[in-house]
């Protein structure tokens, strides 16, 4: 197996797709929020598997990203066989820091091959390279990648098969202090007697910066931590311990190397480059923000707006399918409404996000292709850093206020996972498009009527403003009490302009489209499926629904047979087990002023908020053919009362109705999108939990405060 | 005697050259920012200043790197021009 090793911003990742081309496998590493992306290789000598390893600046793994990273570079990683060669990607622009991550590679006793990349930005800054003398002192085969064309590619890939086949460890590098190393045989003796096998570079790297992991290890091994301390005691009596010690010898060796190889043709007038003058107006205090807010305004209205009509287009279709679908099973009423209600109905719902998605990728990985995403994110910074987010959150908390699918998913611009983490929690309580209906449903029905546009627009601007509002002190909470682990300082690198590689952005669409329908949608079909079955069994017998239409005709003197049959179907998700569950639920939810009807059509929403409408139609005897501009279902819920006849909507429970759904985690689609990207049930649960809660409560607020208010 | 000034990040100013004086601690914070090139002694140059006064971007060691003024309290640094 070959690893792709290499800083951040290295060109790691495109030249991995250069290798590999769509011969890739995306997953997760086990157990964390990480992603794997694995391909083949093709070589002269056959083709071996190949990895792309997250990026790193050192090897002292600190982030749970840098730890994966490290855990497959030394072979730990389960699943993964330990590489048998590194392709350490080397940024010829940025030599020294670079090739501080080289040194440490290189005590792995792996063989290793330097892809060189950015060769081309060199002649701009006047400089040039002398690739033999580079690869001599390095001690490993360098080969230049210019503009990723294929001529640099073969070579690498002649190089790489070469290395292979010879097996040849690169030479450490550092002239080590003698003590340290004796104290390294000593404590691997040590290890050895009780059976653990480690390697030199790892008990170098415990003796110098033990990690929390090999301190537990060792409190298991009393006479091994004893060796152990002898031994640092040993080396603390020697500088070259020290952490900032070893740092500053390999920046000496590295600033030695890049002196030697690196030659400055012509030391005339240096003019300001093209990427200096654009960032003078891009990061500029004025005219840099007011860009910024104009290109996110864009990307906004393409996933709000212009996936619009392809989402309709795809409803018409779906729509379609229903009803050519539908006629063939109407013998089976059963299988008939599986198959239209919950299967169709399903994988529309999934599809109906790709739009979306599709849009959103297409934006950030232009924005990321031109280096313009890291400028959005240095000039956000301190607006979202001071409550434990960074400047990179804006994306994904931008792009949830149309849908938090694509606005989770986009949270991987984030190469920290813990801030990573974080930013998806909060993404869903802004206020997505699907909110949208009920918002204004019940503004219509209960707010313009009595005060007028003006608190109609008011109450729809701060429903869009609660979300955020709440997830400032939630961030603030889960950063300091949910989300444990070192923190890295917020660290970001501005990319010189250039065009996106159109090839890229067609791949990172492709990949997050298929990732999305392949794991997400499966679970959010399913789940259709399970809410359809709880809203349709058991079903009314014949006499029940009988009895239903008779009783309804004798109450209300009116025999239109489309009236009886909304009035059956009513009662018929009444008697269903949702509707049971939801009149079970009721008392529970009185304190916030909601009836069992109420309480059913939330319970019926939390597949997916959007359908609440409907349901609220079913419910109040209208069918489910409504929508928000409905005046029927608007005069419906003003109509309404509780069995003492007093009216069940006030304004204040149409408020904390829309509290509720404003904060409520009801959006099957986005915990799948959650389990999928942070690899696990965990977080989804937890995130299920806490709006939902916060949901309850905040309704209850609401309506409690409207009762002492009168 | 030629006098130099210690100061912090903070008192940087777009445009200003400075060299790392001191670095105390050994948090992974520390270590990191050292990691990335920011060793004792190291030059570096302001580049830019963000519109709400952080992060800033220096140039050291041939490159750029954008760091949060308020994430450096560790080091010390003196002002060359």
């Amino acid at each position: 197996m070959v690893a792709i090793v290499g800083n951040p911003n290295a060109g790691k990742t495109t030249l991995f797709n250069s290798l590999t081309g769509s011969h890739q496998k995306v997953g997760n590493y086990p157990g964390v929020t990480v992603e794997k992306v694995a391909g083949t290789l093709r070589l002269p000598s056959g083709v071996v598997e190949c990895i792309d390893v997250p990026g790193l600046y050192s090897v002292s793994a600190v982030s749970e990203d840098e730890r994966v990273a490290l855990e497959v570079i030394q072979g730990h990683c389960p699943g993964l066989r330990m590489p048998d060669l590194f392709v350490c990607v080397v940024d010829a622009t940025n030599l020294e820091r670079n090739l501080y991550l080289f040194s440490q590679l290189a005590e792995t006793q792996t063989p290793m091959v330097v892809a060189l990349t950015m060769v081309d930005r060199l002649t701009g800054k006047n400089r040039q390279i002398d690739i033999a003398k580079l690869s001599n002192l390095l001690g490993v085969e360098v080969v230049p990648i210019v503009g990723h064309k294929e001529r640099g590619l073969s070579l690498l890939r002649e190089a790489v098969a070469r290395n292979l086949e010879k097996r040849k460890p690169p030479v450490a590098l550092l002239a080590r202090d003698d003590v340290l190393e004796a104290q390294v045989s000593f404590l691997r003796e040590r290890l050895a007697r009780i059976g653990a096998d480690f390697g030199r570079a790892e008990v170098r790297e415990a003796l110098v910066a033990p990690t929390d992991e090999f301190r537990s290890f060792l409190e298991e091994f009393p006479e091994v931590r004893e060796a152990f301390e002898s031994a640092q005691g040993v080396i603390a009596g020697f500088p070259t311990g020290a952490p900032s010690q070893e740092v500053a010898t390999r920046y000496q060796w590295a600033t030695m190397v890049e002196r030697a190889s690196v030659r400055e043709l012509s030391s005339g007038r240096k003019s300001r480059s093209l990427t200096d003058r654009i960032d003078g107006f891009l990061t500029h205090r004025v005219f840099g923000l007011i860009v910024f807010v104009g290109l996110m305004y864009l990307v906004f209205q393409s996933i709000y707006t212009f996936a619009q009509p392809l989402m309709d287009g795809m409803d018409t279709g779906f729509k379609w399918l229903q009803g050519a679908v539908g006629p063939h099973l109407a013998g089976i009423p059963a299988l008939q409404s599986l198959v239209v209600d919950g299967l169709i109905a399903g994988v529309g719902g999934v599809m109906s996000f790709l739009p979306q998605i599709l849009i959103l990728f297409f934006f950030i990985s232009v924005l990321e292709g031109t280096g313009y995403l890291a400028r959005a994110a240095f000039l956000m910074d301190r607006l979202l850093g001071w409550c434990g987010l960074n400047g990179r959150a804006f994306i994904p908390l931008l792009s949830s206020f149309a849908c938090a699918v694509p606005g989770i998913m986009s949270a991987r611009v984030m190469p920290d996972s813990k801030s990573r983490l974080a930013t998806i929690l909060v993404s869903p309580l802004m206020s997505c498009s699907a909110r949208l209906p009920v918002y204004l449903l019940l503004i219509g029905a209960f707010i313009q009527p009595r005060y007028g546009a003006f608190w109609a627009g008011f109450s729809l601007f701060a429903m869009h403003l609660l979300g955020l509002l709440v997830a400032i002190p939630i961030v603030w909470f889960f950063n300091r009490r949910v989300l444990r682990g070192s923190r890295l300082p917020f660290m970001l690198e501005l990319p010189p302009y250039q065009w996106p590689r159109w090839r890229d952005v067609w791949l990172a669409m492709y990949f997050r489209g298929k990732v999305f329908v392949n794991t997400a949608g499966t679970i959010i079909v399913a789940m259709s499926i399970v809410i359809w079955g709880l809203s349709y069994f058991p079903r009314l017998s014949p006499q029940q629904r009988q009895q239903a239409a008779a009783e309804y005709v004798q109450a209300h003197r009116d025999a239109n047979p489309s009236v009886i049959q909304k009035h059956v179907a009513e009662q018929q998700l009444a008697s269903s087990v949702l509707g049971r569950f939801g009149k079970a639920i009721e008392p529970a939810f009185r304190p916030a002023g909601f009836d069992w009807r109420i309480t059913t059509s939330i319970l019926a929403a939390f597949p997916a908020r959007e359908t609440v409408v409907p349901s609220l139609g079913i419910i109040f005897s209208l069918g489910g053919d409504v929508d928000q501009g409905n005046g029927n279902l608007r005069s419906a819920l003003n109509d309404a009362a509780w069995p003492d006849g007093s009216p069940l909507f006030t304004p204040w429970t149409a408020v904390g109705m829309m509290v509720f759904f404003a904060l409520c985690m009801q959006c099957m689609a986005t915990l799948a999108t959650v389990k999928r990207e942070t690899n696990g049930w965990k977080w989804p649960i937890f995130m299920f939990t806490y709006m939902t809660a916060l949901a309850y409560l905040a309704a209850i607020l609401v309506h409690q405060l409207g009762l002492w208010l009168g | 005697m030629a006098t130099t000034t210690r100061t912090s990040f903070e008192s940087l100013r777009k445009g200003t050259t400075a060299r790392v004086s001191s670095i105390t601690g050994n948090s992974s914070e520390t270590v990191r920012l050292q990691e990335m090139g920011l060793t004792e002694g190291t030059v570096f140059r302001v580049i830019k200043v963000a519109p709400f006064g952080d992060p800033i971007e220096i140039e050291l060691r041939g490159y750029r790197l954008c760091l949060r003024k308020k994430e450096t309290s560790n080091f010390e640094v003196e002002i060359l021009d």
